[in-house]
């Protein structure tokens, strides 16, 4: 019989992709709906004097115009993590607006929703909107946001502090033990801010129904259920059982669509105050000036060896923006999601990070692909590198010499770091093993000696990873100050005829969760996958659910899936012995068939199906049947990790880097479909070789985006990237039950430090010793005029 | 992305086109390949009210040899000029430089015309019609003029065309050794510095383009070339509007200005 677990399985939704029938938010169309354009700030940072709406009111086709004194004044879209000051003090948590009442506070606020019959109309009332402002100084840069006299972004505070963090041991230890090292390395630099760049730009439809005073809402989120908690219980007030939150098929998120967003917000409130639907689609450019970004720290950091290259101490300073208002997300993605990775892969004895959160006058900052890991790994990786440097011991080497020794969550126990968090299972040593062999580390190094001879330079850049996935015990994170639980809900419906729907909380956008999720029902079922169809991003058919975000569809909703799966097992198993007329410990679930054990007396999957809805002849005090939801909450993380290699060529003349190569080892556990690990793998390090190379989110002195376009912000092309590499290794995840870490994000972690250890190393001779990413063509020029 | 409105209409031939243009004046735009225009109005950058598409004006989309010269319509996009085998043959330099524009959908929808008369100082063709010494061709209100290369542009998005005036066709003398060099943008992948060369006996003529607000010819180069590459030392000198930008600031272009000009010499010789 045919299996699917561990098997390449093409993806089933990329039929209607490819084809162009994917149904997404911007593709329904509603009778009687109306289009909806913002009239937003042009200004940073500004006091709004007047707004007038007078003669836009009464252009063609206009339904309704709505500023914050109309009624949507007095709400606003919550934060989902509160992270208080270290002294005890409450985390500073702005109102934010649904649109900006006296006060602008980024480029690209919204001042005042223009609804009209068509998006052209909207448009065109939307430029007739007046608001006269009056400009005031702007501060996008968290460390300088944190200076004295800096613009305040909220008046309400004594400065732009949003809180102040720390986590790991205690700091005059560290710093003890820094100052007895014998040597320490040290680094200052700038984990730039990048955005998102879903290829499908936000889209929503609200739609109210006076019958039955209902609404639903069509979003591009990637997490239904939650998004209909924050706009009922806290950004509307209204009740939760009315509203229904559809988002059919999004074309990706990469973090950008997990937040409540104010336009969502609006839109439902508006759409029953006009009593019709109501659609908005973002543009490239507003989705550049208010999709939340990432990243956006400015690090301190010293790093203490003592004489054998074992780390001693780490101290890290950091200032994180937070941007205008606090994101969904945003507070805990430099602090829980990034602090408590620390450890990395090495057994750092003594850690101390300090995080000052600062707001700015920018859009929100919140979790982007691997939120607060990248940035993590970032650090960890070059530190190691530059140390490797300084101290004359090959980069592999350092990394041999301090990595965690292998331990298998079973037989050995967790890793228990410094920084709160217990790995579940790790073998580091075998993924860099494996990555320097598929690299072929020794004969490169030789060919790099063998190049600068020729004037040619060459480098490579190591980059030893771990990460944290499958997000999270609900009451770990509880107590870290997430107000919310982190559950996933799996409910499967075995339908009289055997065929089964399987409803899940997570939320595909591009992960390939139809395919995936149904091989491994398909298998634990023993069907065939046809008969396996995966539901997902309706709330008025999916029960509950959290979405999907830091990998954790697989370990954490998958999970809740086999849970249920194995109640129709268990129930399965009452009515096959009934039928059978043998005892259930006599009987054993294979290829689809209950069998009683050492007979050929059998009874399939669907016969037992139709009995459980057709309960004629039926075990006595059994409810008929077969459907269970289940709820999985994790009593662990997950900890893929792996090893990323790259090798680049330098252009002398110019300063260009070539990547030439690119080597992935990781280790995600248990995969259910390698063909679909590889494809997260690869989109993850090119968005990670994108934030290397190419991508920046810059500000002017004003606050004004000077890269609001795809002519001004550098994606990734396929040219850019030479053909992945990839292997993997095998260590299971001894918590969940299909043994899965998760692997949308690693991609993205491993990869950027990989490829500037790469620039670094390629110029190491020449007194280069570190450059600021985005390694443009003109930053690494200037790094090697500077060594001149 | 939704532009202004406007009211769109075709012109069946360059007389056509002119009257039209007289007609609405300022308030009225051509339209070729759409590619450097459309995006503007999207952005409601540029708002005509009228947009006066000349894509089918017959016989404006063809590449003849006429003599020594290889006259190229102005509607010819920039995927058939990068397959004609008259360019490629003749004027390989603009072979060289019409197959890095943009990408493949860039390609086959901009054109000559457009390109040359939207001047964008990050664009490639001016490089070359610079340092090849091609005519521009026009027609307007007061009839037919050639202009030369060297006095069509004269500033960011700025050129000698009178308001009712059209490019019909751009006008190369044929090149035996020209070559074409381009550091692009890693964003949009216009040129951060083009650089066109062309080699006639002794002399070169080289052709900058993406350094300054207009495109140049640089002379100093070409005085002070000895038969190597020595002379790029000269690329930028004189230009006082170096453009500056956070891919490139004034002095990492000029340095690139040189190494391109460097390479180029070096190519021709
Ligand atoms: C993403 C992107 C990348 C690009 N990359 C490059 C690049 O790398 N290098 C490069 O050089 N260019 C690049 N371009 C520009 C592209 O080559 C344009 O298509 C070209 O510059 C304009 O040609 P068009 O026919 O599209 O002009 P249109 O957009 O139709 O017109 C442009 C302007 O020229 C006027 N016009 C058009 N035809 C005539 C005519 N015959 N006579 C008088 N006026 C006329 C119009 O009125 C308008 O003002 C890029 C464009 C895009 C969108």
């Amino acid at each position: 019989m045919e299996t699917f677990i561990g098997q390449p399985v093409k993806r089933r939704e990329d039929d209607r992709f490819l084809k162009g029938a994917g149904k997404y938010t911007d593709d329904i169309k509603l009778p009687g709906m109306t289009h909806s354009a913002f009239v937003r700030s042009p200004y940073a940072h500004a006091r709004i004097l007047s707004i007038d709406t007078s003669k836009a009111k009464t252009a063609e086709g206009v339904v309704a115009i709505y500023t914050a004194e109309d009624g949507c004044g007095a709400f606003g879209v919550p934060c989902g993590w509160q992270v208080d000051f270290k002294n005890g003090e409450t985390m500073r948590e702005p109102q934010h607006p649904l649109l900006a009442k006296d006060k602008i506070r980024h480029v690209g606020e919204a001042v005042a929703i223009v609804i009209a019959e068509t998006q052209e109309l909207a448009r065109d009332a939307a430029e007739l909107v007046q608001v006269s402002y009056e400009g005031l100084p702007a501060v996008t840069c968290p460390k300088k946001a944190m200076e004295p006299g800096a613009p305040k972004v909220h008046d309400e505070w004594e400065d732009n502090a949003s809180f102040d963090w720390c986590i790991g041991n205690d700091r005059a230890a560290v710093e003890a033990a820094l100052e007895k090292a014998h040597h320490v390395t040290e680094m200052t630099y700038k984990n730039h801010r990048v955005a998102p760049n879903a290829i499908e730009p936000r889209s929503y439809i609200a739609d109210y129904d006076v019958n039955g005073d209902k609404w639903t809402l069509y979003t591009s989120t990637q997490n239904p259920h939650l998004i209909r908690l924050l706009l009922c219980a806290f950004a509307l007030g209204i009740p939760e059982h009315k509203v229904r939150v559809v988002s059919y098929d999004v074309g990706g998120g990469f973090g950008s669509k997990i937040y409540h967003y104010t336009e969502e917000a609006l839109l439902t409130w508006a759409s029953k105050e006009i009593g019709r639907p109501v659609k908005w689609t973002s543009d490239r450019t507003e989705a550049f000036l208010t999709d939340a970004h990432g990243r956006d720290h400015i690090v301190h950091s010293k790093m203490g060896f003592d004489k054998d290259g074992k780390i001693v101490a780490h101290l890290t300073d950091e200032y994180c923006a937070m941007g205008a208002y606090l994101s969904t997300f945003a507070p805990a993605v430099p602090t829980y999601l990034h602090g408590t990775l620390f450890q990395g892969v090495y057994t750092t004895p003594l850690i101390h990070l300090n995080v000052v959160a600062p707001f700015t006058h920018t859009v929100a900052v919140d979790a982007y692909r691997g939120a607060g890991r990248p940035e993590a790994t970032y650090l960890l990786e070059r530190i190691m590198s530059k140390a490797a440097k300084e101290m004359a011991i090959d980069p592999a080497e350092l990394r041999f010499k301090n990595f965690i020794p292998p331990f298998d969550g079973v037989k050995e126990p967790g890793y228990q770091t410094q920084v709160a968090l217990q790995y579940d299972s790790g073998n580091y040593e075998a993924v860099l093993k494996r990555g320097l062999e598929m690299l072929g580390y020794e004969d490169f190094r030789m060919d790099q000696a063998e190049a600068r001879k020729n004037g040619k330079l060459l480098g490579v850049g190591i980059s030893t990873y771990i990460e944290g996935c499958g997000i999270a015990p609900s009451a770990v994170v509880g107590a870290l100050g997430a107000r919310a639980g982190l559950y996933e809900v799996g409910h499967v419906r075995v339908q009289p005829t055997g065929k089964v729907s399987v409803f899940t909380g997570a939320h595909s956008h591009g992960q390939g969760h139809e395919t995936v999720f149904a091989q491994f029902v398909a298998d634990k079922l023993g069907i065939s996958m046809d008969d396996v169809d995966i539901v997902h991003g309706d709330t008025d058919q999916v029960a509950f659910g959290m979405g999907t975000y830091g990998s954790r569809s697989l370990s954490v909703g998958g999970s809740a899936i086999i849970k249920s799966i194995d109640k129709i097992l268990e129930k399965g198993a009452k009515i096959a012995a009934h039928k059978l007329e043998a005892a259930e410990e006599d009987l054993e679930y294979a290829e689809g068939k209950w069998k009683v054990k050492g007979t050929d007396k059998s009874i399939s999957f669907g016969d037992v199906s139709l009995t459980a809805y057709v309960p004629h002849d039926y075990p006595e005090g059994l409810e008929p049947g077969l459907d269970f939801s289940s709820f999985y909450d994790p009593t662990n993380f997950t900890y893929p990790f792996g090893t990323h290699i790259a090798v680049v060529e330098v252009c002398a003349d110019t300063g260009k880097v070539t990547l030439q190569r690119f080597v992935a080892c990781d280790d995600v556990g248990n995969v259910m479909n390698p063909m679909i690990v590889d494809g997260q793998i690869h989109g993850g390090v090119v968005q990670g070789v994108g934030q290397a190379l190419l991508e920046e989110v810059v500000f002017d002195g004003e606050g004004q985006m000077a890269t609001g376009s795809y002519m001004d912000y550098a994606m990734p092309r396929a040219d850019d990237v030479p053909m992945i590499e990839t292997d993997r290794t095998t260590t299971p995840c001894p918590h969940n039950p299909l043994g899965v870490k998760g692997a949308g994000e690693a991609g993205a972690i491993g990869s950027t430090p990989a490829v500037v250890n790469a620039v670094v190393d390629a110029l190491s001779h020449l007194g280069v010793t570190d450059i600021q990413m985005p390694v443009t063509p003109q930053r690494v020029w200037k790094a090697m005029q500077s060594k001149k | 992305m939704i532009p202004a409105k406007f009211e769109y209409k075709r012109a069946s031939s360059v007389s056509e086109a002119i009257s039209m243009l007289g007609e609405h004046g300022m308030d009225a735009k051509l339209v070729s390949g759409g590619h450097s225009l459309v995006p503007a109005m999207k952005l409601r950058m540029s708002r005509p009210e009228v947009l006066i598409d000349i894509k089918r004006i017959p016989g404006l989309d063809i590449i003849t040899e006429e003599g020594n010269e290889i006259v190229i319509g102005a509607n010819c996009t920039h995927t058939q000029v990068m397959r004609s085998e008259l360019v490629q043959k003749d004027v390989n330099i603009v072979y060289q430089a019409v197959s890095r524009i943009g990408d493949i959908q860039i390609r086959n929808r901009g054109t000559i015309g457009g390109s040359l008369a939207h001047a964008d100082p990050s664009s490639d063709y001016p490089a070359v019609v610079l340092a090849c010494d091609a005519k521009i061709e026009v027609e307007g209100g007061n009839g037919k003029r050639s202009i030369d290369a060297k006095d069509f542009f004269l500033g960011i998005f700025t050129t000698a065309l009178e308001e009712d005036e059209i490019i019909t066709a751009v006008r190369f003398p044929k090149v035996a050794n020209g070559t074409y060099f381009k550091f692009y943008q890693s964003a949009s992948r216009f040129a951060v510095v083009g650089v066109a060369a062309v080699k006639e006996g002794d002399h070169v003529k080289v052709g900058v383009t993406g350094v300054a607000g207009t495109p140049y010819r640089a002379t100093a180069v070409e005085n002070a070339y000895s038969g190597n590459g020595d002379a790029a030392e000269h690329a930028v000198d004189g230009i006082d509007d170096i453009m500056s930008d956070h891919f490139a600031d004034e002095e990492y272009r000029a340095h690139l200005a040189k190494v391109m000009v460097r390479k180029a010499l070096e190519a021709v010789n």
